[in-house]
């Protein structure tokens, strides 16, 4: 299912800007090859123009797809192979491992449909568990801007380094966007009771959560390589609020890894591993799971009461 | 028998003593011997490459799509010298560059590291592509066993290559029945698939080189080899 549905909203997406990105750089960047599997084509609509060689819609098989980018990879290109999350990630979770991961190539999985962006397409089209998949490969990088310019940024600085990266597109965005680094957490306010780590689209509402909570607030956009580093110099008394846009608890091994040996004590706030049932909008599976500036707001409330 | 027959009952014994050096593999054995013929002709004959650079831009590619049974594979590398016929008796152990699925990150000429069944023509495709992207003349060459033309991936890919018109590809189906589903005319359903596809004896060294030095600018080329052991 292509949910191409040209809007003037969609000048504000990460999609769109994923459009804009990627053609900008393949003006520049002969290496860069994208491969399409019948989702976005309209977003790529130059590139097809002007570099059909390396412009490439292979229709809807996201399996060969991945294969025909890692082809690609091994004959020096550097490919962008796009779709939606559940599709290129969990479908095609083998030839990421195997042809990229394991033969140590290069290559950019970027993603819409993040979660529950597709709410009203039901539970095949929903994709909360893939970062916590993605993040068992040996070498697989993983970025979840929190906005159009933030993908840009991080895919300017980390799209030809050889190393498979995946790129988390979502339609949950923050109204401001950070000056992001590849592999940096950001602070953005500093407490002592605890520090609440915000994930990508989370950033906007979870800093209304804890605006005025004694509280650190670190905005990661870079999971893996994880920046356990800023964690670390933050973080004395291990209590740390995860809010992640993902299934809850995905970077908890991150967390824990950074801080030892000091024991964390961690509050996962997100999405619960519950098969989803329900359709509506995506505003109502947020209101559902918690994931309002008011649930995030209760959920670290009694955290830091405890 | 020609001249060619001739010198090629001489390396076949070359290659099969070769090949009794990497032991551990028996349960792929018949997979291996399958192979042997098609891989001697196709690195004789037909390939271009330098095994004193196995990487060089102006090579064709060689893609063992279904990686299991590489003993034939590995002993012909060796032949050719990609690597020292040595490297054979270390097979499988574990400070081998040699497993029973070849790494491209180890062993010298694989083009591709494969084992899990249905990845290797995809990345053929995908290969082939690049190399029509950079107006390369070279051809890419990928091998499937017809055990794993049961995966969904080997018929994404056909149908991709079709499509694609990907002339500069040739599939080597090599149909030594050990498939447990029944696959059928497999030449008809290439053709079908927009290949130019013909069935060879797949132990008959001159069919062998006729087919893998056909190709057709429009279509992929696919020769199914009947082996019979």
């Amino acid at each position: 299912m292509d949910t191409t549905t040209q809007t003037t909203t969609l000048e504000t997406t990460m999609r769109a800007q994923m459009g804009r990105t990627v053609q900008d750089l393949m003006a520049h960047d002969e290496r860069l090859a994208v491969l399409l599997a019948d989702i976005s084509r309209p977003f790529f609509a130059e590139a097809f123009a002007r570099y059909p060689d390396r412009t490439l819609n292979l229709g809807i098989q996201e399996q060969t797809q991945v294969s025909v980018g890692a082809g690609f990879a091994l004959e020096g290109y550097i490919p962008v192979m796009h779709s939606i999350a559940p599709f290129l990630v969990e479908r095609a979770f083998e030839q990421i491992k195997d042809d990229f991961c394991f033969q140590r190539l290069g290559g950019n999985f970027i993603t819409i449909g993040a979660s529950y962006d597709y709410s009203t397409e039901g539970m095949t089209h929903h994709a909360s568990g893939d970062v916590q998949i993605l993040r068992s490969l040996p070498g697989m990088r993983i970025v979840v801007p929190g906005a159009p310019g933030e993908f840009d940024r991080l895919f300017r600085e980390a799209y030809a380094d050889a190393a498979p990266t995946y790129y988390r597109l979502s339609d949950q965005r923050n109204s401001d966007e950070h000056p992001v680094r590849f592999g940096h957490a950001e602070i953005v306010k500093r407490g002592e009771q605890a520090t609440v780590i915000a994930v990508g689209p989370m950033l906007e509402r979870t800093q209304a959560a804890v605006a005025d909570f004694d509280v650190t607030l670190l905005y990661y956009t870079t999971l893996v390589p994880f920046d356990g580093e800023t964690l670390r110099a933050v973080c004395a008394n291990g209590r740390v609020a995860l809010v992640e846009p993902f299934y809850a608890g995905t970077l908890t091994p991150e967390v824990s890894a950074a801080l030892a040996p000091l024991s964390a004590r961690i509050e996962a706030i997100g999405i619960p591993r519950e098969v989803p049932l329900r359709y509506g909008t995506p505003e109502q599976h947020d209101i559902a799971n918690g994931l309002t500036p008011q649930g995030i707001r209760a959920r670290i409330e009694r955290f830091l009461a405890e | 028998m020609t001249d060619e027959s001739a010198t090629y009952n001489a390396d076949r014994e070359r290659i099969l003593s070769l090949m009794a050096r990497a032991v551990g593999d028996e349960k792929h054995e018949t997979s291996a011997y399958s192979t042997l013929d098609l891989l001697w002709v196709l690195y004789d004959r037909v390939l271009r490459y330098d095994p004193a650079n196995p990487r060089a831009e102006d090579r064709d590619r060689f893609l063992l799509s279904k990686g299991h049974g590489p003993a034939a594979f590995y002993a012909i590398l060796a032949d050719k010298g990609f690597f020292s016929p040595d490297t054979l008796d270390s097979f499988e152990r574990w400070e081998s560059i040699l497993g029973a699925h070849p790494d491209r990150t180890l062993v010298p000429g694989a083009e591709v590291s494969t084992g899990s069944l249905g990845h290797g023509l995809p990345m053929a495709v995908g290969m082939a592509l690049a190399l029509r992207a950079k107006h390369s003349d070279r051809r890419v060459f990928a091998l499937m066993g017809d055990g794993e033309c049961n995966e969904g991936t080997i018929w994404e890919s056909v149908l991709q290559a079709g499509n694609t018109h990907l002339g500069n590809l040739t599939g080597i189906f090599a149909n030594n029945f050990s498939s447990s589903l029944n696959l059928g005319d497999l030449a008809a359903k290439l053709t079908a698939f927009g290949w130019h596809a013909m069935t060879i004896d797949g132990r008959d060294h001159e069919q062998i080189y006729a087919a893998l030095t056909t190709t057709d600018p429009a279509r992929p080329t696919a020769v199914v080899a009947l082996i019979h052991q």
